[in-house]
Parts: C-alpha cells; sequence; structure tokens
C-alpha cells in the first residue's frame, strides 16, 4: 500500500480557529475537507505538509440556504448532499448534475464543494507515484525542471477538473474568502490562474468558505445543462466538462448567456456568448455556438493522449450540454 | 521450419451424434446440482477471512523493493551502505544474493528474485529492505543509491524482430536466437492449398493489446525462518506447489525444511500462478535476520508483476466451399512477451493449439512467435494464449458468414467438429455442446426478432469457443497424480477434507465441500476443508488451465468413496443384526442399498429405516478403526502424436457461445454494451451457483477489454518503456456502470472424463465475449474493428472511412480487408530444451 510520510493534524471546529491554524503554519500546512483529493496526492507524494489542518468538524461550513436573490453553500456541504438538495435541484439545477457526475457515489459522499472547487491541477505525469514520476524524471510541477506535455515549456499547463466549477462560474457564482482579517467575497472567475502549478489566487492562509449563487432574474427562463466526456461512467475524471446557461426571453429569445470549457488547461475556458445575444435558439445557432467552442479550445496532451480526439468532442459536448439544458426547462 | 504433421480429417457429418456413456446412466444426486452458498462466503462478506496481509506475526518486519527506474540497463553499482546505516533498517539484499534462475516452465528458466547485472524493464526489483515498518523501508531503498549503464529498450516485436544479435540488444540471454522466446510452426495438411482452391476467402489483420488480470488483492507474502529452522512462506499465490519448489531452488535450502501456506486470494485469474520476487525476498530476509518479514505490494508493482494477457499480432486467412465447409485456417502470429518466459513457451502454442474446436476445418497452419521485449513479463490471464486468436478467429467466421451469405448460427454448426472427435491438431474431444449453446444463445437474445426490426446503431453478435478443464501434461515431468486429497472422518459426523487446491475465490473449498457431501451424505456445515498448506494437505498443482474441478473433483471422488464403502458395509452389518431393521428390510438387502445424506444413514426403500450419520461414522470406526482415506487423479496420456501435440490436450473441453447487444454512438465513437447472453456448456454444473458466476465474472472480464483496459506503454517519444499509469485509476477496469447486463445460462453436456460429467467453467466463458462484441459492432454501423481496444478514436475513424467509401462507391460499403498472411517464414523453428 502506499504510504504517506507524516504530519501533524490539527481538527479545528470553528472558521476562527482553522484560519488562526493556517496563520501559524504559514504556508506549511494543507486544508483537508472530504480529503479525496489531498490523500490520493500526499500517497503520491505530491504535497510534502508539516500539518494537515481538517476542516470537516467546522459547523458552520455545512450551510446551505436561500437568500431573498441568491442560493449560498457552505463549502463543506458534500457533492452528494448538494446534488439531492431541494434547494438547489429548484434553483441550480444544472449544479445539482454536475456534482453528481464528479467521481463516483463513495467519493462524493465524502468529497466537499470547496475542495472541488480548489482540487489541485491534474496531468498525466503528474497524478503518479514518486516512484513513477522518478523513473519519468520529475517534472517542473512538482520536484522537477521539465514539461513532459509542452516540450521545452517552462509554464506547467496542468488540467483543472472540477466539475462544479464548470458550472458555478456559467452562473456567476462568487466566492467567500476568510483569512485573519475576515471574510471577504470575490467573484469565482478570480479565484482562478492560469499556472497549472499554482491555479488558485488563495494564499495559504486563506480558506474558502462559501459560494453564493445569484438567482435567475424573474423575466427570463433559465436553461442549465452540464455534459461530461470521460472513459467510464463513473469515476473517471472528466476529459472535457461542458457547463452553459442560458436565459431565455420568451422562451427562444437569447438574453444572455454563458458556456464554460474546462479540463483544458490550468484555467476554466469561458467562450464568450455575447454574439448570440438577441438571437433565437436554434439549431443554426447551436451549431454556431459548438463550432465557435470547438476553435476556441486546444486540447493539450495533459489528461489525455489525444487531443484531437478531445478537440473533436468539445463540440459535441457543447451541443449536449446545450441539449440538456433545454431538456431540463422544457 | 514448419513441421508438417500427416493428418486425416475425421469430422463426423453434420447431425451425428455418438451416444454419451453418461447419459445413459444417470444417477440422482442430492448435493451435486443444488443452488448453494459458497463455503466462505459469509466469512468474506463480513470481513472475518484472512487475507495475507491480515496475518501479523510477532516480531515481523516490514519489506520494501527497490526497483528499476531504466527499461534496459547495465547495473554498474549498487550501494546499499546509506539504507544499511538508517536505524530500524534489518537487513538489505541485492539481486547477486540470490542468483539461480528460475522460471514457471522448468525449460526456460530465465529470472532471478531480483535483477543481477541487467535490469530488463521499468519496476523490475534491484534491492530489498527489511525494516521495522514500511514508512522506514520506503526511506530506506530511497537512499539505495544504483548506477545504471542505459542499454536500447526494445519495446515491440517490430523491434525485438531485428535485434537480440549482440549482447546490447539481447533482452534475455535465454534467447537461442535474436529475441525469441519460442516460435511454433505446424502444419495440418496442405493449408495454402486448401485455401487456394477454396471458394471464398476472408483475412484480416488483428491486434489484441495487452491487458493485466487487475486482481483487487495485492501480492503479499510473508517469510519466516523460525528457531526450528523451518521456513514457512505466508503467500498470496495460486500454485504453492511450484512455489514450494522454486524457493527449494532458488534459496538452495532442502525443500522438506520449508512449509508454503496460501491462506485466502482476494483474486488471481493468472497473475499469481508462478513465484514472484516478493516470495523469495522476504524468505531470504527473512533467513538474514531471524524474523518474520512482510511484503505487501503497491498496486503499481502489481502492474510491474502482470504476467497478463500477452499483446498479438495476429494474420488469419480462412477458405471455405460455397457450401460453407471450412477449407482451411493460416493463422501467424507476433507475440509480444516482455522481459521473461513466464509461460510464454505455452503461450506460443496456445495461441495455435486450441483454436481448433468446437468449430473445425479441414487444414491448419499456424505459426506462433513469442519475443522478449523490455516491458514487464506477460503471463496467463484467464483464458491463456487462446483468448487472442478467438478473437480473430471469431470475427473471420462471421466475415465468412457474411460472404456465403449464411447465418452465422449455421456457418459454425455445420462445421463442428463433433462430440467425442479428433480435431484437426490432433486433439480428442469428448463432449462439445455446440449447437445447446447457439440455441440456447439465439432463444433468449430473441436473435431472429433482431433480424426483421434491426435498425442503424444497435446490433447483435455471435460468437463460439472452446476451452481445456486442465492439461493432460504436469508443468514439470512426473508419475505422480496431478492432484491428491485425503479425507477424515469424526465420530461427531463432521468430515474434513485436505485438498493442495488453491482457492483463489473461484470456489473450488466449495466444490470439494459439495462432492463430500455428495458422496458421506453430511451437510455442507458439517464439512471443514482444509487447503493449500504443504505441511497440511497433499499436493495439487495449482489453479491454473481451469484444472482444478475436473482433477481434484476425481480425487475427492475416490477418496470419499472408498469411506463411503466402509461405512455403508457397517450399516449394512449393523442392520443385519437388528430386530428392528429386519422388519423392514427386504430380501437381497446389499450394502449399496445404505444411502447417505442430509446427516443421516438411510435404507434406500424404506427411508424410515435410518440414523443419524455420526452413528453410522462410529459404526464403521469401531469395525475399520480410524477413518481416513487418500484419492489421486492422474491423467491419461492423450493429444496428437507429435512435439507439442500433448501441449493442448485435455480430459475434458468446454464450449461457450456469446451474444452481444451493442450500440455505437456515432458521434463520440464510445461504444455502449447492452447486454451479452453466455451459454456455457460446463459438462455437469456441480453447484450452478458458482458456474452462473463464473461465467458473469468471465464475461465481464472479457467484455473489459474490449474498449477500456490497456496496458497502454506510449507515446514513446515521452515515455520510454514506461507504463501509463500503472493505477486502478488510468487501467480502467470497468465500473458496475460499464458493465452489460449478463445472462449465464448453463448448458449441461456431461462428459465421462469429468467427476459427474463436470468439465470447465472458470475461463471458457470469456473468450468469445470480445470477439461477439466486435461483431455486434459490425451489426450494428457497418464498420469492421479488428485492433483492440476499440477506442472511441478507431470507432470514429473508422466511420469516418465508411461514409468515404460510402461516397466514392455509390453507397456500397466495403468491409474491411487488411493484406493477407505472410507465408514466408524468416525465422527458424526454436527448440524447447
Ligand atoms: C477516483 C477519483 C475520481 C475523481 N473524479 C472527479 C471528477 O470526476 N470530477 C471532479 O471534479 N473531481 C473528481 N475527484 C476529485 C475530488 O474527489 C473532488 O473534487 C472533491 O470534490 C474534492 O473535495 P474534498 O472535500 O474531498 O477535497 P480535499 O481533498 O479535502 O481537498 C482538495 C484540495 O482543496 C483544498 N481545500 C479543501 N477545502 C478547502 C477550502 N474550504 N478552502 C481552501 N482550500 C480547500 C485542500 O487543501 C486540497 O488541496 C476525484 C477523486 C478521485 C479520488
Ligand atoms: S503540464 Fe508539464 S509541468 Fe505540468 S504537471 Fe504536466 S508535465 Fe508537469
Amino acid at each position: 500500500m502506499l504510504r504517506m510520510q507524516p504530519f501533524e493534524t490539527h481538527y479545528p471546529t470553528t472558521i476562527d480557529e482553522a484560519v488562526t491554524h493556517l496563520e501559524n503554519l504559514q504556508g506549511k500546512a494543507k486544508l483537508c475537507a472530504g480529503g479525496t483529493d489531498l490523500i490520493p496526492n500526499l500517497k503520491h507524494g505530491l504535497h510534502e505538509p508539516q500539518a494537515v489542518v481538517h476542516i470537516g468538524r467546522i459547523k458552520d461550513l455545512v450551510t446551505l440556504e436561500e437568500t431573498a436573490d441568491a442560493i449560498e453553500i457552505g463549502a463543506g456541504v458534500t457533492l452528494h448532499n448538494i446534488a439531492h438538495h431541494p434547494l438547489v435541484l429548484k434553483y441550480v439545477p444544472g449544479l445539482a448534475t454536475a456534482a453528481d457526475a464528479v467521481a463516483g457515489p463513495q467519493l462524493r459522499r465524502m468529497g466537499t464543494l470547496g475542495g472541488n472547487l480548489c482540487l489541485d491541477t491534474r496531468c498525466l505525469y503528474y497524478n503518479q507515484t514518486y516512484f513513477w514520476r522518478e523513473a519519468l524524471g520529475f517534472c517542473l510541477k512538482k520536484d522537477g525542471s521539465v514539461c513532459h506535455v509542452v516540450q521545452g515549456g517552462k509554464k506547467c499547463v496542468a488540467a483543472t477538473s472540477n466539475d462544479t466549477a464548470t458550472m458555478l462560474l456559467c452562473l456567476d457564482a462568487e466566492v467567500e474568502i476568510n483569512d485573519a482579517s475576515g471574510p471577504r467575497w470575490i467573484p469565482l472567475p478570480d479565484l482562478y490562474k492560469s499556472d497549472g502549478a499554482d491555479n488558485l489566487t488563495l494564499l495559504p492562509t486563506e480558506i474558502l468558505t462559501k459560494v453564493r449563487i445569484p438567482k435567475a432574474k424573474k423575466n427570463v427562463a433559465r436553461k442549465e445543462g452540464f455534459a461530461k466526456l470521460r472513459h467510464r461512467k463513473s469515476i473517471d475524471y472528466p476529459m472535457l466538462s461542458v457547463g452553459v446557461r442560458i436565459d431565455l426571453k420568451d422562451d427562444k429569445t437569447i438574453e444572455s448567456a454563458a458556456l464554460i470549457v474546462n479540463a483544458l488547461a490550468a484555467k476554466p475556458r469561458a467562450i464568450k456568448l455575447a454574439p448570440f445575444f438577441g438571437k433565437i435558439l436554434d439549431d443554426e445557432v447551436i451549431n454556431d455556438i459548438a463550432a465557435l467552442a470547438q476553435k476556441r479550445c486546444r486540447p493539450l496532451t495533459n489528461i489525455c493522449d489525444d487531443p484531437d480526439w478531445r478537440k473533436e468532442m468539445v463540440s459535441v459536448f457543447v451541443k449536449r450540454a446545450i441539449a440538456n439544458a433545454c431538456g431540463t426547462h422544457r | 521450419m514448419t513441421v508438417f504433421i500427416p493428418k486425416k480429417v475425421n469430422f463426423l457429418a453434420h447431425g451425428t451424434t455418438v451416444p454419451n456413456p453418461l447419459e445413459q446412466n444417470q444417477d440422482t444426486h442430492h448435493s451435486i446440482g443444488t443452488r448453494s452458498r459458497k463455503v466462505d462466503g459469509a466469512a468474506k462478506a463480513t470481513g472475518e477471512t484472512l487475507y495475507a496481509d491480515d496475518i501479523s506475526l510477532p516480531g515481523m518486519l516490514h519489506c520494501k523493493i527497490k526497483r528499476s527506474i531504466r527499461p534496459h540497463a547495465r547495473i554498474v553499482s549498487i550501494n546499499t551502505k546509506p539504507a544499511e546505516d538508517m536505524e530500524g533498517v534489518h537487513a538489505v539484499m541485492v539481486g547477486d544474493e540470490l542468483p539461480t534462475k528460475y522460471g514457471i516452465i522448468p525449460w526456460t528458466q530465465d529470472e532471478t528474485p531480483l535483477a543481477v547485472g541487467r535490469v530488463r524493464h521499468v519496476g523490475e526489483g534491484v534491492a530489498a529492505v527489511a525494516a521495522i515498518d514500511e514508512e522506514t523501508a520506503i526511506r530506506a531503498i530511497r537512499a539505495i543509491e544504483v548506477t545504471y549503464e542505459d542499454l536500447p529498450p526494445i519495446l515491440s516485436c517490430e523491434e525485438a524482430k531485428v535485434t537480440g544479435d549482440t549482447p546490447e540488444t539481447k533482452v534475455n540471454d535465454k534467447a537461442k536466437r535474436g529475441n525469441i522466446t519460442k516460435r511454433v510452426d505446424l502444419a495440418f495438411g496442405d493449408t495454402d492449398d486448401a485455401i487456394k482452391n477454396s471458394d471464398v476467402v476472408v483475412d484480416g489483420q488483428f491486434y489484441f493489446c495487452g491487458t493485466t488480470h487487475a486482481a483487487i488483492e495485492p501480492h503479499c507474502a510473508i517469510g519466516h525462518m523460525d528457531a526450528r529452522g523451518l521456513l514457512t512462506v505466508i503467500s498470496a499465490t495460486q500454485v504453492p506447489h511450484y512455489l514450494h519448489r522454486d524457493l527449494a531452488w532458488v534459496l538452495k535450502i532442502p525443500a522438506n525444511r520449508i512449509r508454503v501456506i496460501q491462506p485466502a486470494v482476494g483474486g488471481a485469474f493468472g497473475g499469481k500462478s508462478e513465484p514472484f520476487d516478493l516470495e523469495f525476498v522476504v524468505a531470504y530476509l527473512s533467513m538474514k535476520c531471524g524474523r518474520p518479514v512482510k511484503c505487501l505490494y503497491e498496486r503499481e508493482e502489481v502492474f510491474y508483476a502482470h504476467r497478463g494477457r500477452h499483446p498479438m499480432e495476429m494474420a488469419m486467412k480462412l477458405g471455405a466451399s460455397t457450401d460453407g465447409t471450412l477449407k482451411g485456417l493460416r493463422s501467424e502470429i507476433d507475440i509480444d512477451g516482455g522481459a521473461y518466459a513466464s509461460f510464454g513457451l505455452i503461450t506460443a502454442y496456445y495461441a495455435g493449439q486450441l483454436l481448433t474446436g468446437p468449430v473445425g476445418y479441414e487444414t491448419y497452419h499456424f505459426t506462433a512467435t513469442r519475443y522478449y521485449t523490455n516491458k514487464p513479463a506477460c503471463g496467463p490471464k484467464r483464458g491463456h494464449g487462446s483468448v487472442q486468436p478467438r478473437f480473430a478467429f471469431e470475427i473471420l467466421l462471421d466475415m465468412m458468414a457474411e460472404k456465403l451469405n449464411m447465418d452465422p448460427f449455421e456457418l459454425r454448426q455445420k462445421n463442428f467438429v463433433g462430440h467425442f472427435n479428433e480435431t484437426v491438431n490432433g486433439q480428442q474431444m469428448g463432449t462439445l455442446g455446440l449447437e445447446k449453446v447457439l440455441q440456447s444463445v439465439r432463444t433468449a437474445s430473441q436473435w431472429d426478432q433482431h433480424q426483421k426490426t434491426k435498425q442503424r446503431g444497435r446490433g447483435l453478435g455471435v460468437a463460439t469457443s472452446m476451452y481445456i478443464s486442465g492439461t493432460n501434461y504436469p508443468i514439470y515431468p512426473n508419475q505422480m497424480p496431478q492432484s491428491g486429497v485425503q479425507v477424515q472422518l469424526d465420530r461427531s459426523g463432521r468430515a474434513t477434507i485436505f485438498s493442495g487446491a488453491s482457492d483463489i475465490g473461484q470456489g473450488s473449498d466449495s466444490v470439494l465441500a459439495t462432492i463430500v457431501c455428495e458422496e458421506l451424505g453430511t451437510e455442507l456445515g458439517d464439512v471443514q476443508v482444509v487447503s493449500s498448506d504443504t505441511d497440511l494437505t497433499p499436493v495439487d498443482l495449482g489453479a491454473y488451465s481451469s484444472r482444478v474441478t475436473l482433477m481434484m473433483g476425481h480425487a475427492a471422488q475416490e477418496a470419499c468413496r472408498s469411506l463411503r464403502k466402509q461405512i455403508q458395509e457397517a450399516v449394512f452389518n449393523f442392520w443385519q443384526d437388528d430386530e428392528v431393521a429386519q422388519t423392514v428390510l427386504t430380501e437381497g438387502f446389499v450394502p449399496k442399498d445404505v444411502l447417505l445424506a442430509g446427516a443421516k444413514a438411510f435404507y434406500r426403500y424404506d427411508t424410515q429405516l435410518q440414523m443419524p450419520l455420526a452413528k453410522a461414522f462410529q459404526l464403521a470406526e469401531a469395525e475399520n478403526g480410524t477413518l481416513g482415506a487418500t484419492g489421486g487423479y492422474r491423467t491419461q496420456m492423450r493429444g496428437g502424436d507429435y512435439r507439442g501435440g500433448t501441449i493442448g490436450s485435455s480430459p475434458a473441453y468446454s464450449c461457450t457461445a456469446h451474444l452481444a447487444d451493442v450500440s455505437v454512438d456515432e458521434e463520440t465513437g464510445q461504444i455502449t454494451v447492452h447486454k451479452i447472453w453466455c451459454a456455457h456448456d460446463c459438462g455437469k454444473a456441480l453447484n450452478p451457483v458458482l458456474v452462473e458466476g463464473q461465467i458473469e465474472g468471465s464475461t465481464y472480464m472479457g467484455a473489459a477489454e474490449v474498449a477500456l483496459e490497456e496496458m497502454h506503454y506510449g507515446p514513446n517519444d515521452v515515455r520510454h518503456g514506461m507504463l501509463v499509469g500503472p493505477s486502478l485509476l488510468d487501467y480502467r477496469i470497468p465500473t458496475t456502470l460499464d458493465t452489460p447486463a449478463i445472462e449465464a445460462l448453463i448448458v449441461e453436456e456431461p462428459d465421462p472424463n469429468g467427476p459427474y460429467g463436470a468439465k470447465e467453467a472458470g475461463e471458457g466463458p470469456l473468450h468469445s465475449s470480445i470477439p461477439a462484441v466486435a461483431n455486434a459492432i459490425y451489426d450494428a454501423v457497418g464498420i469492421r474493428l479488428t485492433r483492440l481496444p476499440f477506442s472511441p478514436q478507431k470507432v470514429l475513424a473508422a466511420l469516418r472511412e465508411q461514409r468515404q467509401a460510402a461516397a466514392g462507391a455509390n453507397g456500397q460499403t466495403q468491409p474491411h480487408s487488411a493484406p493477407p498472411p505472410s507465408t514466408n517464414t524468416t525465422v527458424e523453428a526454436e527448440t524447447t530444451s
């Protein structure tokens, strides 16, 4: 069995306590929520923290409530609970679908929303044992200085594969960040940057505590759809994760819309749909959106050996996400 | 050089059947054939069962093996000093300390426990450490410094063919010529001529990628040299007897000072059917430091131990006359063996020898060459050696049926080799339920209805196969039984059966208990099975070649029947002198009229006359002394009368048909297998629940090899000899959601050579599931996929090609065709000794 190198553990029960630990440890700690990403990574020697701060006992992180104009979900709510919660199913069904598509049933009962949003990036050459990485030659994301995906590359291009981010980005979500100075809200896109070796803007002293998703405007019909490309129908990380949100006026005209293609690189890719606003959502428009997305996406060999196929699949899965969206509410 | 074997073709005409001697003499059974739980099922479900890693001995140390990070290199130096100096490290060893070569096949002993002088694949063991805990052992092996001098890695058959003439490019010294482990070239009749004179010929170039077993329990072993000087090795193996022999051979300790125990095994599938580095290493380290030493593989190490299915590149050509009679099959196969021979000598034979039934042909010429390459060694995986050519051949049959405009069932039935007949390569068949298995899947799947209503996108496909129930010859030549048991009866009415057979999850312990119940009248709960412990149990050669039920079953029958006779006679004598019994017994009362069942002894003609089994045992013990008996099974000498003719010869052959219902997503290229019907002729289902379990498990495992599983090493520019993702995340075994519905249909054509007519059920029902899916894909969308795995990319490419062909040829689609197999043989036959 793979073993983890020893580390000290802390079990805070409040957010303040957790933040204090992070302050004290100054970058030498890792947060652990469900641990479904962290533990395999520790076993692979990808992180070598001095301490692990377990935040699974903090009650304030497992709230899920409705406000006048938004849904607010605590970072510690499990993906399983999100996928089955009546409020989520009512207001943000796309998020329920995305959460339900993560990993497999056991992992969704452990894995949390916060952990999913803060998931480490993935790469065929990185998510491997120490032995394997040593045999291949360590890469610049961990222990080495070269990139095996982009020959001669100086920047890591490992991919985010957080399925809930795909959907939340379409829904203009914001996240609450806590540190010693207290909470603050940032738009979700600001959480990510394009460096695969370090794709979160979060500091080691900060915790993501809450996600807020604004409700749709009253005068539009909101369509949310999600589609995911993977080899097996369960367990597998996405090779593509596509989310779409379309707000329709008079049930056919696009008032506003958002499209995210994820699992390509370090930062989820937003496809700008502004040119389609005001148009009627018909087959031609759907095909145009799919073609545009395909043109904009350039898969690499970071998480799958065959980027050409993945590129071809972009338009297929954009269409499927839109079909799912339309099927959901029509 | 091709060896031509003269052969008179001797097929039975279609429809003729030879009476089966068993059919006229069907006894009624009370235990055999009933659906019962596995004797070890409840303990496994509750977690009571102890697997190797659950065992912990006082003072036990933990071992880790340092593995090669190079695919092919000379070991210049190993500095173990930093590890030895670490606190908590008790012993360190390197390959040079155990230089004796071993190998499961006595003629190809070509490996050492740890690398000596040279590493041949990434992940090969180089040094090992015993330490106070695993963490310390891991730190210690990382501290060991190994200096390598790289050699050119040989990573494919293509590369292996043109190398091996210099020491630098010779992967394994055992190769007499180039990098060849073994070449077999056998011809039965004039195949070239038969194909030339055929009315219809189909051919293809097929590829079967390598796959591995992925048993859930990783290999684990504990070695303990105790105060008496007895070495005990506890190991998750499926061949305790061969391990016993090889431990003695390599460690240079007499075998009578070694005991091998196989605890419960969490799956093996052929992946634990020869000795592995850890078994020698824990034994040796224990000898060095005088404490028990345990080694548990990491999942990644299981992938490097491998011995899984060989990649095979196969060119096949099949000819027939217009009436569908198959005239000849030409097959040429390149086998990518990996760094060591393993069972490879047999693999090369099996790749040809097991393809001659249940569908036969008049002439046959096959060539199979296994090459050494710098990858983990391949070996036997469920359906050893024969799954790959079966895949190719059954697709060819589908192509042939289409070309002949003939029903694929009819084509197979027409060329049935027949019951109790001899195949083109001289194998003697017993019963073969081809007709019944075909009919069974045809009816269950509503095939005929589908033909009328089928629509593009969804299709059905059929395929058949046959498999051995053990081999007539043991792996090392000897005159002793292949399987032995010992039975002991207690005055309480309990029975204990001691057997060397390895239960690896397939249920051999349960089969033994069922046979004891059948013969001695005990109930399942009253039977204790003691298995696979070389100190306690008679030898059984191991769980491979689907030999266990047949061979161990015969041995158990023999032992139990001699005890039954004693019990019947004792009860007979008692009742003869008993006044009450006298009033019931009729004239002509003989010992055989005493029946044993349900923990009682009965009088056959009036079951009111009965006694508890315990009393019957006591009467027998009083009369005969302590109750115990042994039984053993020896095979008859069978098989073709030519070199290699005995390989593939078996006491009995099973027969299978698969029918798959598949749809193809033409946008993504992904295949969904909705359902597979599998009808399997196992002779006699000793316990139908176990047979269904084997049919389902085999069919699942086959279906898994269609699109998901592959031992993938590329792309080579980046990863020389590196297995991509040696983990159960990257090596994708199907989840429940990816598993088709499977309907197991048991067919029984009892074979006179099987106990109660039983034949194998553990490997046969894997073979044809793969070509059935391939044929169903063709039925669904008209593409002929011949190269596994059927990845979405390959499906899309074939569909694209189809559209182009359709555009070019005015709507006509051309079946995929490939260059004919080359008949020029450039490499000469290798000798085996
Ligand atoms: C076999 C397998 C398959 C998987 N498949 C998928 C998949 O298909 N799609 C997918 O999206 N994910 C997948 N995952 C990843 C993972 O299970 C999920 O992303 C899950 O949601 C992670 O949540 P967690 O609570 O377990 O995170 P953890 O493992 O506890 O944490 C993940 C990371 O986030 C950090 N973190 C956690 N919580 C916070 C917080 N509140 N604030 C700041 N940082 C935080 C941790 O320090 C860590 O670096 C898979 C995992 C496995 C093992
Ligand atoms: S993209 Fe390059 S640097 Fe980043 S993890 Fe993969 S191989 Fe390493």
